[in-house]
């Protein structure tokens, strides 16, 4: 069975965040990392793969200047070769835009099954997984906590607000994952050194047969007006804990009557 | 381009309209002339007298689905009214796990993008603006879309306040979803409710959070009882969440739920840009970590710098005491 994942790196989550003041883009500075929120849906292949009894991890990311620091890092879990699509035209590119670019490499995979996480952890957009199935005319289920591969289709348990339900589909499809369900593996000093000679196949927009004009800034069917601070709420009273902390949270409570 | 017709997408729970719908309902009234709903499944009508309340004139009904996951047909019944000219000048979906599929499935078919984690929707020259927290809500980015089409707003619960406007019953118009193949190949198949004991999360009146600081899982039952004394619901950090200690329904944040509670009580959670978008508009919060220069105390009212471990027995005990 042939997987595809889709990552994202980012910049480091503890680096503080910033947007350009001229373009409003999110600025990337450093080195990028895989994405956390990644690592489940990697975990999630391999695991996936192994139990099909074989078959391939393919990982697909779109990022500036050929960077594959954070590719590595899951090659390194054991994903088998992955895809990248970079292209200078492609800074400023809407969540649509970056559905249509990946919808065009994950095809070239010809995948059985497409796991994504349901957002980013840098831009949480949360809905390019699912333009991804529309582009690619496949259906797909969000927010799985559990994924089970039967013969020729998925069953999954989908996070509802009152539970969750079991949702069956047939292959291909794709299927967003939750954090949390899986526990990503960390890579073996073995899986490092083995994910330096595994194939990164690196495209531009026009390998892909992709208009620079759909995509990046001038492709944006949207645009960020203005960035300002928000109202800061004040911090208030500060108490050190001597052993009786608690009495002054009753007193709190007792004050807001929710006591 | 003017805002005259506003459409929000009204999802039902327990035989009632969710309150985020009903919250863009009544914004989307302030917004444009003309507000209709758009609802699927078997009680759309039971809900007609809810939605017209708020501000609905009309609803367009999608009907039973059979089963299939709400994304692919309801976009699908979406797309066919914006083609066949009915189309609205902007479509509202709550932030919900079905709103965000149906939002996406029809920015692809549409080939309109899409505008996520909206907080604040005002009318500008050239149609809505819309406001977004970005970095744990210490800056307000605005936003709008450039080009023609309807414009797709997701926008997160609490934004607006839900407030009934006197109108009557919404008039019930069918709006069947056409055949839509292979993309509505998902199938519920079983449904399950899982326990629930006090509030839900995101209506509750109080709400005690933990995070990475409770150091192993079982100290979130610290947690659950302190929520449980205090009638409140019990909430995560995203840290603990993705460490597999609760489920993902419990995350507040910005990956996760809004909540604004009377009080919010932040247990060993340092305070990640992340998370402070889900909480810091709570009315009260009380934070209690151990180390003083966490960022949760820069947006506490009460922070009190201690030990969870500590703390919360003794709160605990001392609310016991108090029966």
């Amino acid at each position: 069975m042939n997987v595809v994942v889709c990552v994202k790196q980012i910049p480091d989550p503890a680096a503080p965040p910033a947007l350009d003041p001229g373009t409003k883009n999110l600025v990337r500075v450093g080195k990028l990392i895989l994405d956390d929120s990644d690592a489940y849906g990697v975990e999630m292949a391999l695991q996936l793969a192994d139990a099909a009894g074989g078959g391939e991890v393919t990982l697909v990311s779109m990022a500036p200047n050929g960077e594959t620091s954070g590719l590595r890092t899951a090659l390194a879990m054991g994903a088998a070769k992955a895809i990248l699509v970079s292209d200078d035209s492609l800074a400023g590119t809407d969540a649509l835009g970056t559905a249509k670019v990946l919808a065009a490499a994950i095809k070239r995979a010809e995948p059985d099954l497409i796991l994504a996480a349901t957002e980013s952890s840098d831009g949480y957009t949360g809905t390019t997984p699912v333009q991804i199935a529309e582009l690619l005319g496949l259906p797909s289920v969000t927010f799985a906590k559990k994924v089970e591969i039967t013969g020729n289709s998925v069953k999954v348990e989908r996070q509802t607000e009152a539970g969750y339900d079991e949702v069956e589909s047939p292959l291909p499809v794709l299927v967003t994952v939750t954090a949390g369900v899986v526990e990503p593996r960390y890579p073996s000093f073995k899986g490092i050194m083995a994910a330096k000679s595994k194939p990164v196949e690196t495209l531009t927009i026009a390998d892909l047969g992709i208009d620079a004009g759909q995509v990046g800034a001038t492709g944006a069917r949207q645009e960020i007006t203005d960035v300002s601070a928000s109202e800061e709420r004040a911090s208030g009273e500060i108490v050190v804990d001597e052993g009786d902390a608690y009495q002054r949270v009753i007193q709190f409570l007792e004050q807001l009557k929710v006591l | 381009m003017s805002i005259d017709k506003i459409w929000v997408l009204a999802e039902v729970a327990d035989g009632k309209p969710i309150t985020a719908s009903l919250e863009l309902i009544s914004h989307a009234k302030s917004l444009a002339g003309t507000v209709e709903a758009v609802a699927y499944g078997e009680e759309t009508s039971a809900i007609a007298g809810t939605l017209g309340e708020y501000g609905a004139t009309t609803v367009h009904d999608v009907g039973d689905l059979g089963g299939s996951l709400p994304g692919a047909p309801v976009a699908d019944a979406i797309a066919a009214a914006i083609e066949a000219g009915n189309g609205p000048d902007a479509i509202l979906f709550p932030a919900t796990y079905d709103g965000r599929d149906i939002a996406g499935r029809l920015s692809a078919k549409i080939d309109r993008p899409v505008l996520t984690n909206v907080v604040g929707l005002v009318a500008g020259d050239g149609g809505l603006i819309t406001q977004h927290a970005v970095f744990g809500g210490a800056q307000i980015a605005t936003a709008r879309f450039v080009g023609d089409g309807p414009g797709l707003f997701v926008v997160r619960a609490k934004s607006f306040p839900a407030e009934t406007s006197g109108g009557g019953q919404a008039e019930v118009v069918a709006a069947a979803a056409t055949e839509s193949g292979p993309t509505n190949g998902a199938k519920i198949v079983a449904s399950h409710v899982e326990e629930r004991t006090g509030p839900k999360l995101d209506e509750a009146n109080v709400v005690v959070s933990g995070g990475r600081g409770l150091g192993e899982k079982e100290n979130y039952a610290l947690i659950e009882e302190l929520a449980s004394l205090l009638k409140g619901a019990a909430g995560a950090s995203r840290a603990i969440v993705d460490a597999g200690w609760v489920p993902y329904s419990h995350q507040v944040g910005q990956t996760g739920k809004t909540v604004k509670p009377t009080v919010y009580v932040a247990c060993g959670i340092s305070g990640a840009t992340q998370h402070l978008v889900g909480m810091k508009n709570s009315k009260n919060i009380v934070a209690i970590n151990k180390d003083q220069d966490a960022p949760i105390f820069s947006v506490a009212d009460l922070g009190i710098v201690g030990d969870v471990h500590k703390v919360l027995p003794k709160l605990i005990e001392a609310l016991k005491a108090r029966g």
